[in-house]
């Protein structure tokens, strides 16, 4: 068995790989910035309870690409999206999908930690209660609990609930959005660079997590760190020029990538 | 021989560019060909002469401008008769306007008029009046005595004035000149009169509002010599009873409460009609509206602001006030059968509307640029929950520009404090304490108005009071506007 060709283990993670199922589905998408094409056509599945990274140099659409996950391009002005993406068999760009019911599902988490300017409590809260979660206060603090729990801040912040999410560090306020977006029980989590604001010890707590949230959640994360990448991410994508190079297992994408573009671009050669 | 002094001022400049061409080939003379040898660009050479020309010949210029005619005029005044100087200061100053004009004739007359003056034969105001210079009394003897001696003296001041200043002007230059060489720091010099401009000019404004608020102050006191503050600030009827030229028999009474209780209901009227709109407003602009729509109707709206308050008033006076009489007649007739208007066409809800019309775009403007300063990432955040876009607004953008928007709208109620023109054209002036909106009531500043309009002696307690109204008003709107300020500043901090 340990005799096994590099073929043969290549079919083997595939066929793991292809055992999961598909969460999202994006089919021939393309994004429009006013005249100024973003997005080429890109044919992009994001697997359920699986991490899968966007790697690419500055630029070249895989933000946009996320955006598109949850529609928040719509809060962009002549912004355009042509294609299909599915979500669990639901269309979410049909004019009657809900885009805030959409929102609760795909949640998402920001480059740099954008706490509300509230309480830690009201922080985590905000979600539940516009969404009409929860009602009693027991509930709510049971929410405000798990959540935090789930992001790792619980131990740090019990004792100061109703101090402002504004005073924490960097990392524990990044911290802090992940539990936020996390209290919604979405099915998606979307982060957007989650850790180029933070330093590596706040990074390695954020990486840690990600890797916990998986077991729950379905992950997409853009990052500019190759590391970072290869170190939370089951799946990984490689954009260039508003075009998807390739996407494969991460493990594979980093020792054997299939495109010379994906292995020019992890070894440095641009970027 | 006129010299004046536009034209020793334009000689002062003549040298002065001079002083900056030769400032400027002398500093290039120096530099043998090597730029870079010289601490500063020949540029600055040049300006650096030009400053030490210029700068302190104007300032003697400007000195002796205002200096000289002070003194001649003491001269002269020394010099007329006793039996005008003991007539009291208003005489004499009357008697030195005389001789000025017939100062100003003299030098239009030839010498046979000039001799024919003297012998008497001929009068002086004829003689003046043929040449086009009134005179307002038969002039006296004295007084071409007196004329002459002022001609004289002022003449004299020209001409010494004028050498004096070139004079001063050339030994700057020379000065300049002979300073340059490579190691002078010409650039650091100009740099530094740059700074010290800048400081006068800053400096102006200051001292400006210090002497404005000296003088207020000054004929305040004056007010409360005969009044007393504890009457003006507690008092609650304002009744300042002019009274008939000379007579100090009546005195009024001057209780600032009805007026201030009038300024401040007024101020809440508009306020509670400008806010919700103004914010509304603002809130579309800066949340909903797209670039376009934006780009068109952020500027039209801004036009309410220039528009001068007087048209306010105009609209207030014939629009706003007769409807509002009309309607509530109407109104009133339906319900209970009696055409009888109940809103007053001068009211406090006319001039509280008409204001909050004026105040929306001071509103809108301040609360929108603030909302705009809400970072978009906490928008992001909001909408990336599933928030809709008023829940966002609601939820997270207003809370986070509360701060800021509160102070906003102490700034405008500042102005709704110290507006003037639509009060007084639609509040009425009935000074009185009460709490109907549709009855006429009267404010500080219309007060003001109203004490300062017509023929006034400044010396009685009736004049006077409008500068303790002024101060008071004064008072308060800077209160408002540091307390806003303060506000605002502290919630830019948040976000920087």
């Amino acid at each position: 068995m340990n005799m096994m060709s590099e073929a043969a283990v290549e079919k083997a993670l595939d066929r793991k790989m292809n055992a999961v199922p598909f969460k999202m589905i994006g089919k021939d998408v393309s994004v429009y910035y006013g005249e100024k094409r973003a997005l080429f056509d890109v044919n992009l599945n994001v697997r359920e309870n699986t991490v899968t990274a966007l790697i690419g140099p500055s630029g070249c659409g895989k933000s946009t690409f996320l955006r598109t996950l949850n529609r928040m391009n719509d809060t962009i002005d002549n912004c355009r999206v042509t294609g299909k993406i599915t979500l669990d068999e639901d269309d979410i760009y049909d004019p009657n999908i809900d885009v805030v019911e959409l929102r609760a599902r795909v949640g998402m988490v920001f480059q740099k930690p954008n706490p509300f300017p509230k309480s830690i409590y009201e922080n985590v809260s905000y979600g539940p209660r516009i969404h009409g979660l929860a009602r009693s206060k027991a509930d709510f603090d049971q929410i405000v609990e798990q959540s935090l729990q789930k992001a790792g801040l619980w131990n740090e912040v019990k004792d100061r609930l109703h101090e402002p999410g504004t005073g924490l560090s960097g990392g524990q306020q990044q911290r802090l959005c992940i539990a936020r977006a996390v209290a919604v029980s979405p099915e998606v989590i979307l982060m957007d660079e989650p850790c180029s604001a933070l330093d590596p010890i706040a990074t390695a707590k954020v990486e840690e997590l990600i890797h916990e949230l998986r077991a729950n959640f379905t992950i997409v994360i853009v990052t500019h760190s190759m590391q970072q990448a290869a170190r939370v991410s089951q799946r990984t994508a490689m954009f260039h020029l508003g075009n998807l190079v390739e996407e494969n297992d991460t493990d594979k994408m980093f020792t054997n990538p299939d495109d010379q573009r994906t292995q020019d671009y992890i070894m440095g050669r641009f970027g | 021989m006129s010299m004046n002094t536009s034209l020793i001022l334009l000689l002062i400049l003549i040298i002065g560019f001079a002083a900056y061409l030769a400032g400027r080939s002398r500093a290039l003379a120096t530099s043998n060909g090597k730029l870079s040898v010289l601490h500063s660009l020949p540029g600055y050479h040049g300006t650096y002469a030009a400053i030490c020309t210029i700068v302190p010949a104007v300032i003697v210029l400007a000195v002796w401008a205002v200096a000289a005619p002070a003194y001649i005029d003491s001269s002269v005044r020394g010099a007329l008769p006793e039996t005008v100087l003991s007539q009291g200061a208003a005489t004499t100053e009357l008697a030195l306007g005389q001789v000025k004009s017939v100062a100003n004739g003299l030098t239009l007359l030839d010498d046979a008029e000039l001799a024919a003056l003297e012998n008497g034969s001929a009068n002086l105001r004829d003689a003046l009046a043929a040449k086009g210079v009134p005179l307002a009394g038969d002039g006296e003897a004295y007084m071409v005595k007196a004329a002459t001696h002022f001609n004289a003296m002022t003449s004299t001041s020209r001409i010494v004035m004028a050498a004096v200043v070139f004079l001063i002007a050339v030994a700057g230059a020379v000065f300049a000149l002979r300073g340059i060489s490579a190691p002078f720091r010409a650039r650091n010099q100009v740099e530094r009169v740059m700074l010290w401009t800048l400081m006068l000019a800053s400096s102006i404004a200051i001292l400006t509002t210090i002497g404005i608020v000296g003088s207020m102050l000054s004929e305040a006191i004056r007010f409360f010599n005969s009044v007393s503050p504890v009457s003006f600030f507690f008092g609650t009827v304002w009744d300042p009873r002019f009274a008939a030229a000379g007579s100090e028999a009546t005195q009024g009474q001057f209780g600032l409460l009805p007026l201030l209780s009038g300024t401040l209901y007024i101020a809440f009227v508009a306020m509670l009609f400008a806010v919700p709109i103004g914010l509304f407003a603002a809130i579309y602009m800066s949340e909903y509206a797209r670039p376009a729509v934006r780009s068109i109707a952020k500027p039209l709206l801004e036009i309410l602001a220039g528009i001068p308050t007087i048209v306010y008033g105009f609209f207030a006076l014939v629009t706003v006030g007769p409807f509002l009489r009309d309607i509530s007649a109407q109104m009133n007739g339906l319900i209970t059968g009696n055409y009888v208007s109940f809103i007053q066409a001068q009211s406090v809800l006319t001039a509280g509307i008409v204001m909050g019309i004026m105040l929306i775009p001071f509103v809108s403007s301040l609360s929108d640029d603030i909302i705009t300063q809400v970072p978009r990432a906490l928008r992001d955040g909001s909408l990336g929950l599933g928030a809709t876009r008023s829940e966002t607004i609601k939820k997270v953008v207003l809370p986070a520009a509360l701060p800021g928007i509160v102070g906003a709208l102490l700034l405008t109620a500042s102005r709704a404090v110290g507006e003037t023109m639509i009060v007084v054209l639609a509040a009425g002036v009935a000074a009185r304490m009460q709490l109907n909106p549709f009855e006429a009531m009267t404010t500080v500043t219309v007060k003001i108005v109203n004490q300062l309009t017509g023929d006034l002696e400044f010396n009685s307690p009736q004049t006077l009071v409008a500068f303790a109204l002024g101060i008071t008003l004064f008072c308060i709107t800077l209160c408002l506007n540091i307390y806003a300020l303060y506000i605002v500043r502290k919630y830019r901090e948040q976000y920087e």
